[in-house]
């Protein structure tokens, strides 16, 4: 039972504080860059075809965007300053090697998002459409940058390479083994296609949501295909990106893997565990089901492939056990579901039966289940790499700021569950009424003449509330 | 590792200073037009007020995460010392730009509740703005540091000094956001604008005047920086070029110069940035680190030099661009809403 006194362990809190903060963040880039790329091919699609439908249609997407991405650039800016606060011992001691990396984040990406964000949103009216697609693209480019970098450092934590030690710091050696780390390919493919996947789920989540209503029947039917299509590629795609770096995870971080299976002994011939209690005191599984054999196949790519056990490291070297065990298996869970959805798309497009009532209430079922992945992914990625921030070099309990107290970490805890309790139940109302509203009312032609509505008109509501 | 035979720092300091003060003046300007934002007449005036920033606020905003993390890059043991040591300041400034960036969005979607998204518009700008000003405040009074950590409390940074240091940046800002309405703005609006940049103005004065006379009080270091003989003579412009600025900002608040009075505060601006800068240097956590000991390693600042040299220029291009297209009068019809 922990005491009073080490529940407020500064070192506990700030994990639980930064868990919460980044889960939040990490939120709103899974819709944002999966966004972004969707309303640029929109956007290019109008361009090319001139067909309305592809305006309309980016201009209703591009609404619930503004509202992600403002989210997303306020709980992002939050990040960068834990690393100060809370984590400053681990700062100073990679900041030779990965400051460079979150910087280039910034000077790359968020100048490029953010110059042209305000004419994506705000300049429909003032530029040429070329120049308002080149916007969208660049949006969209520079949300993929981010993720580019903010992988590559985290993934430089997961499996550092490039760097020297003296006397505790680390410094760079080779700036390219550093960026293009062991595993940065592997986790920033199966996050990027992760991301849009995730998005793809919403899109046609939203249109099925119309459909059942007999609403908006082009639009939908036009995401509705359209998403289903790229979800074609992309669902068999994630799959078989997350086999390939679970390999590299087995080759770089063999711990972390034997957590994730709940595999306490080293064995050839290892059975996979589709569902256990695992039992970290015990170092045993109670209550498993096993398939023999299947583990080492899939690990090793052979039945007989010896796979080393927790019990090789030393206790003080072990990651949680249950929660990276867990979290993965929603994670793979939820990517076999989605493959059968989508595969029971492609039976119904051939019968031309897309749009059978009971497959809609599936989509709209699902459309949430992207984030659930996502946010499974991460924390059997994070947790598993425990006990260390920068693995099997600095521990996470030599990472956090010396000074700091339970106190002051659980009054910044606090107000960090207040403010984001507060903002992203609105937020979430906020993209749910637009999605209400749905994308016919978007007004995609400039107005020619005349006194164009101003932003308060262009809302009945408002309009009738605020009118002088 | 290779050493490099050329010492970044001096350059690094110079990109360093100016990500700083740009970040000062606009998110400057557009966190003043937030807390003037509260005391706008009507419904309109809130949204022109509002509509003159919603295009930028994103891009200025995004200069903070750079002088953050630029720090980092190029000062780890500034980053580590600092940050640590004004954890609450820090934290306030973090959660009020959560509820102040959300604000521009929730304003026009959340009809109900529209007066809680103004409120939290107006106080979120005012309580960050405060809290850099405390930060400004806590770090010229310096921390308590072992080797290369923050040893102190987390409470340290509030001291009746940094308090009125915040208050001092909100009267600042003010100022500066005052400007940028005035220059956007017309008619009855601008009036307004006016009226209230000569509050603001008025402030600023004071807090310049006090501060002036109680950092030497408090820190010996910077009052022998200041009156040792010859350096009174080098530093005596500064005073006399601000005393000239200020004249001249109060003229353009009240004359039909439309412009003259954002430059003037920008001037206002520059001239404390200049006088802090000579006061600290070479100090990058004042009193125990020079920028030279606190600096990362010359491959880290190698590294980064080549990318931001080519980046910055860039970016200060398409943001230009950004702001041309929204150049002028603020309209009422922008938007996608
Ligand atoms: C794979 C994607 C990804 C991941 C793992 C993270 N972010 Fe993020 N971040 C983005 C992708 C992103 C983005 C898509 O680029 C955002 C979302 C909305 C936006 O403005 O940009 C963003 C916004 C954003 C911003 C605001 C940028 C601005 O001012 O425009 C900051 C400072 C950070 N992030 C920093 C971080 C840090 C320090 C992270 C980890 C510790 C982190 N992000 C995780
Ligand atoms: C965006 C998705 C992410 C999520 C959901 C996430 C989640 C988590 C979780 C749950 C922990 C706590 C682990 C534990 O206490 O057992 C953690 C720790 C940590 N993560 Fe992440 N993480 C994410 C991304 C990142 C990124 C991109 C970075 C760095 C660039 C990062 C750096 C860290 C650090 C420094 C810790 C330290 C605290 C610790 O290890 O406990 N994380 N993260
Ligand atoms: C059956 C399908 C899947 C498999 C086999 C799989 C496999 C993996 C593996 C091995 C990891 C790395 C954990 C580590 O660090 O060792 C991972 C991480 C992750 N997964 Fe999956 N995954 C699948 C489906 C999905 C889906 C559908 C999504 C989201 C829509 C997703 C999102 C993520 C994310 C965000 C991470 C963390 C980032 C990273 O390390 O790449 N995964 N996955």
């Amino acid at each position: 039972m922990p005491t009073t006194a080490a529940a407020l362990s500064p070192l506990l809190l700030s994990r639980l504080q930064f868990a919460w903060v980044i889960a939040w963040h990490i939120l709103l880039p899974a819709f944002t860059i999966g966004t972004a790329s969707f309303i640029a091919l929109l956007e290019g699609l109008h361009l090319a075809t001139g067909r309305d439908v592809y305006g309309r249609l980016a201009a209703f997407w591009t609404r619930i965007f503004a509202i992600a991405f403002g989210m997303g650039v306020v709980s992002g800016i939050v990040m960068p300053f834990q690393f100060g606060t809370n984590w400053s011992r681990y700062a100073d001691a990679t900041a030779n090697v990965l400051s460079p990396l979150f910087a280039y984040e910034g000077i790359m990406a968020f100048f490029l998002e953010s110059a042209f964000l305000g004419v994506l949103l705000f300049g429909r009216k003032l530029v040429p459409r070329w120049a308002h697609f080149v916007a969208a693209l660049m949006v969209a480019l520079g949300t993929l940058f981010s993720a580019f970098w903010i992988l590559a450092a985290n993934s430089w934590m997961q499996t550092p390479a490039g760097y020297v030690i003296i006397d505790g710091r680390f410094y760079p050696a080779d700036w390219l083994r550093i960026i293009f780390n062991p595993s940065f390919p592997y986790r920033f493919a199966h996050t990027v296609v992760g991301f849009y996947v995730t998005t793809g789920f919403v899109v046609i989540g939203v249109a099925a949501y119309y459909l059942r209503r007999g609403r908006f029947a082009e639009e939908s039917r036009t995401m509705l295909s359209m998403t289903l299509w790229l979800l074609t590629v992309l669902v068999p795609l994630q799959i078989v990106i997350g086999d390939q770096h679970g390999l590299n995870t087995l080759a770089y971080q063999p711990a972390k893997i034997a957590a994730i299976e709940a595999h306490w002994n080293t064995e050839s011939r290892m059975p996979l565990t589709l569902f256990a209690i695992p039992d970290e005191k015990n170092a045993t599984n109670r209550a498993a089901i096993d398939i023999p054999d299947l583990g080492s196949l899939i690990l090793t790519h052979d039945l007989n492939g010896v796979v080393r056990g927790l019990k090789e490291w030393p206790r003080d070297q072990w990651p949680p056990v249950a929660i990276p065990f867990f979290a993965f298996r929603i994670m793979v869970g939820i990517g076999l579901l989605m493959l059968a959805l989508v595969a029971t798309s492609w039976w119904l497009r051939a019968r031309d039966r897309l749009q059978a009532v009971w497959f809609l209430r599936l989509c709209e079922f699902a459309s949430p289940a992207g984030f659930v992945a996502v946010i499974a992914g991460w924390t059997t990625t994070e947790v598993g790499r425990q006990p260390w921030t920068v693995y099997g070099l600095l521990r996470t309990a030599d990472s956090v700021s010396p000074a700091l107290t339970g106190i002051d970490v659980a009054l910044s805890f606090a107000g960090y569950i207040l403010v984001y309790l507060a903002i992203y139940p609105v937020g979430l109302m906020m993209m749910a009424r637009i999605v209400r509203r749905g994308p016919a009312e978007a007004p995609t032609e400039p107005i020619a003449s005349g006194r164009p509505e101003g932003p308060v008109r262009a809302l009945p509501a408002a309009g009738a509330e605020d009118s002088p | 590792m290779t050493v490099l035979p050329f010492d970044f720092v001096p350059l690094w300091t110079l990109i360093l200073g100016f990500g700083v003060f740009y970040y000062v003046l606009f998110d400057g300007f557009d966190l003043g037009v937030g807390i003037l934002y509260g005391f706008a007449p009507d419904r309109a005036a809130r949204n022109l007020v509002m509509n003159s920033i919603a295009p930028v606020w994103d891009g200025n905003e995004t200069w903070l995460v750079l002088g953050g993390v630029g720090l980092l890059a190029a000062f780890p043991a500034a980053f580590a010392i600092i940050l640590p040591a004004v954890y609450f300041p820090i934290l306030a400034m973090l959660l009020a730009l959560v509820f102040r960036g959300v604000a521009f969005e929730f304003h026009y979607r959340d009809v109900e509740h529209r007066t809680i998204w103004d409120h939290a518009f107006c106080y979120g700008s005012a309580v960050a703005t405060f809290a850099q000003g405390v930060v400004l405040g806590a770090f010229i009074q310096g921390f308590q540091v072992d080797g290369r950590q923050f040893s102190g409390s987390a409470f340290d940074c509030f001291t009746p000094f940094s308090l009125f240091t915040g208050l001092a940046l909100v009267c600042g800002y003010g100022l500066l956001g005052a400007g940028w309405l005035i220059m956007k703005t017309e008619g009855e609006l601008q009036t307004w604008a006016r009226r209230f940049g000569r509050y603001c103005f008025i402030g600023v004065l004071v807090a310049v005047a006090v501060v002036s006379l109680w950092t030497p009080l408090i820190e010996p270091y910077i009052a022998h920086r200041w009156f040792a003989w010859p350096n009174i003579g080098f530093l005596s412009p500064v005073p006399i070029v601000t005393a000239l600025l200020a004249l001249w900002e109060w003229r353009s608040l009240n004359n039909r110069s439309e412009a003259a009075a954002f430059i003037g505060a920008i001037g206002l601006f520059l001239m404390s940035y200049i006088g802090i800068a000579i006061s600290l240097w070479p100090f990058i956590v004042p009193y125990k680190f020079t920028l030279w000991q606190a600096a990362s390693a010359p491959s880290t600042q190698a590294f980064l030099l080549v990318g931001t040299l080519f980046l910055l220029p860039v970016i200060l291009m398409y943001t230009g661009w950004s702001y041309w297209v929204f150049r002028g009068k603020v309209r009422a019809d922008i938007g996608y809403h």
